[in-house]
């Protein structure tokens, strides 16, 4: 029966989250929190693999004590049970010091069969903390995946994008994989597991129950520091035409073979 | 850790609880909160005009060890003996760095028969060609390719590594990061080189574009980052190349593999590539139907371009996947973008907003896609195409 772990964030609706070009201050209505929308598809997935084959789909988060609210839903969705890894010296993480505090609860829950992952998070959109958790790990890891086949050595056959197509690769277990959202369609949670996530108890590991020391983890553990933080540049004002649709057409060529950098 | 307020410097302003991007900060009357969930992204200390909020110092880490002997590195990405475009854009760009360093060039080329692209890499400037050849490294796998990397950036010793952003680079190259205990920064659109400190300044957007970050690795080597493709010119070619070849035995490829390559199972039927495309004509919902594809294909092969979409006209079934454009697809910076139909969604617009020139063609004149356009065409894009592509072949006789 597989152990399976998916690994989840929480993240701000990216859209919401603007910087003023003039002002360099932040517009905002209200920030509100929701599972990054790729790690949807990682829990569907392992749910998918438990309802196939047996087995139980444990979700793990690294974040504020809020990010609980994440791991219910993830519990309404139907995993089994969940872990919350909050400590204020987690605060501040790169995608390494992220990926190795994420290793260690892999670890403390006895490892996993199956890890999967979103193919990134929409705020940092780095795509880095899976494949990281992978190598510190040491378990084989397979990117972008769309689907999954199980073979019956054991092996899994994994169909996933990559710049020219599809390939397939087969792949040993353990193994770590991060999803593309083609691979499924998330289900609705139901009435029921939502009832049970309500009441489910979601313990919370921090440094010391991950075996981890201080400069280990965080800012102090991460090998990358964010040194600037600013808008990006803003665009040329618009011009807006009406009229005519060939007009319009011949205008817009006579401007492009003007302007374009293009080889038009 | 958590982020250090001097109340005595603050003046209340609220500037900071404006500029948090994760709403953590708030004033209780003259007392700032600082909630949980701060991740020390330092917004609020930028805004700060009286100097009263400060990102804490990393404590009791190692200092940085002595350069390396190595320079700049670029992954010559290629797929069966043909060099992926970001390769060359790379090694302009890492031309430039090496100079304000003083330190070499070097390519690494991993594949099986793919020697005769070294010169390809020296003209593009290139001092060293790192060559790996092996038939394990003939098709993609993230392990091969990883411990491959990883192996050679231990025995060599670069500064700095830079591979392109495409989905092959950002499969593996975390995983090299990894390995060798460094820091590594996604799809950067902007480098530069702190000359007194030697330091790779990494710019990336985060947040679906809406924010830039400039990010260093200040106490390991190799500085490594992932470099978004067509946003660096492709370096000019050397008039006379000079370098060497250097031929590399990997142990990490004789240990058994725990994943291989099966196949191939689809190819993505692209004429031109998005990422590669100086030209992309997208079309979104107002295409209203699949067979209106071939409006948008047309005047693409005109341009000679690529076709692009929005989620909503891949979810429908018009245009495939992999050409879908925006937050949950690809990343597009085209000399030329031609917006056919599309609204104008964040989620769209954070894939194409940094293109050189917009043009947008909508029946709705209060449509967002036309605050990113440059030239905005309020009309029917049913009869404005058509006139476009009349008015090229007309030019063109």
């Amino acid at each position: 029966m597989p152990h399976i772990i998916v690994c989840i964030k929480q993240v701000p609706e990216t859209q919401e989250v603007r910087l003023d070009p003039v002002t360099h201050t932040l517009k905002r209505e209200g920030i509100a929190a929701i599972i990054n929308p790729f790690d949807l598809y990682a829990l569907e997935e392992g749910l998918r693999v438990k309802d196939a084959r047996g087995g139980t789909v444990t979700v793990i988060t690294m974040g504020p004590p809020q990010a609980e609210v994440a791991l219910r839903e993830a519990l309404g969705f139907g995993a089994d049970a969940a872990v919350l890894l909050s400590d204020r010296a987690f605060a501040g993480a790169d995608t390494w010091a992220t990926a190795l505090t994420l290793a260690r609860a892999v670890d403390k829950l006895g490892g996993a069969d199956l890890i999967f992952c979103g193919k990134q998070a929409i705020d940092g959109d780095t795509a880095q903390v899976g494949p990281m958790l992978a190598t510190i790990l040491d378990i084989p890891y397979v990117a972008w995946a769309r689907k999954l086949a199980f073979n019956d050595g054991g092996a899994v056959t994994v169909e996933r994008l990559l710049d020219h197509g599809y390939d397939a690769v087969e792949t040993s277990l353990p193994a770590l994989i991060t999803v593309v959202k083609e691979i499924n369609e998330p289900r609705v949670p139901s009435f029921k597991a939502k009832l049970k996530a309500k009441k489910a108890a979601i313990p919370v590991w921090g440094l010391a129950d991950l075996n981890l020391a201080a400069h280990e983890v965080g800012l102090n553990g991460s090998f990358t520091q964010v040194v600037k933080v600013f808008p990006p540049p803003a665009r040329g004002t618009s011009e807006i035409w009406t009229g005519a649709p060939e007009e319009l057409a011949a205008r817009l060529w006579r401007r492009l073979k003007e302007q374009s950098k293009a080889q038009l | 850790m958590s982020l250090i307020f001097y109340s005595d410097k603050c003046i209340a302003c609220g500037e900071c609880v404006e500029a948090c991007p994760f709403g953590v900060l708030r004033l209780e009357g003259e007392t700032l909160i600082i909630g949980d969930g701060c991740n020390l992204c330092g917004a609020c200390v930028e805004v700060c005009e009286v100097e009263a909020l400060a990102v804490p110092e990393t404590e009791g880490l190692a200092p940085r060890p002595e350069t390396p002997p190595d320079g700049v590195w670029v992954l010559a990405e290629q797929r069966h003996g043909e060099l992926a475009p970001v390769t060359t854009e790379l090694l302009g760009e890492a031309r430039r760095l090496a100079e304000v360093l003083g330190v070499k060039v070097a390519a690494v080329l991993l594949g099986d028969g793919v020697a005769h692209l070294s010169e390809a890499l020296l003209y593009a400037g290139a001092n060293q060609v790192y060559l790996a050849e092996h038939p394990r490294l003939a098709d993609f796998v993230e392990e091969t390719y990883a411990a491959a990397l990883t192996e050679l950036a231990r025995k060599f010793q670069p500064e700095i590594i830079l591979a392109g952003a495409t989905y092959l680079g950002r499969a593996f190259i975390p995983q090299v990061a990894a390995g060798l205990k460094t820091g590594l920064t996604a799809d950067c659109t902007a480098f530069a080189i702190d000359p007194e400190k030697r330091l790779l300044l990494q710019t990336r957007p985060a947040f679906g574009g809406n924010i830039m970050a400039t990010i260093i690795t200040p106490r390991t080597y190799p500085q490594m980052a992932t470099a978004r493709p067509g946003v660096f010119k492709p370096a000019t070619p050397v008039a006379a190349p000079y370098g060497e070849v250097i031929r590399v035995d990997l142990a990490a490829l004789g240990r058994p593999p725990r994943s291989r390559f099966v196949g191939t199972v689809a190819e993505i039927k692209e004429r031109i590539p998005l990422n590669a495309a100086e030209v992309i004509v997208a079309g979104g919902r107002g295409l209203k139907e699949a067979k209106h594809v071939k409006l948008l294909e047309e005047l693409a092969d005109l341009l000679g371009g690529a076709v692009g979409a929005t989620r909503a006209a891949v979810d429908a079934g018009w245009i495939p996947y992999a050409q879908q454009i925006g937050q949950t697809g690809k990343t597009v910076s085209p000399k030329l973008y031609i917006a056919c139909g599309i609204s104008g969604a964040t989620q769209h617009l954070v894939g194409m907003q940094s293109s050189d020139v917009i043009v947008a063609i909508n029946k709705d004149p209060q449509a967002p896609i036309f605050q990113v356009a440059d030239v905005g065409l309020v009309g029917d894009l049913f009869e404005i195409v058509p006139a476009l592509i009349q008015e090229i072949k007309k030019d063109r006789g």
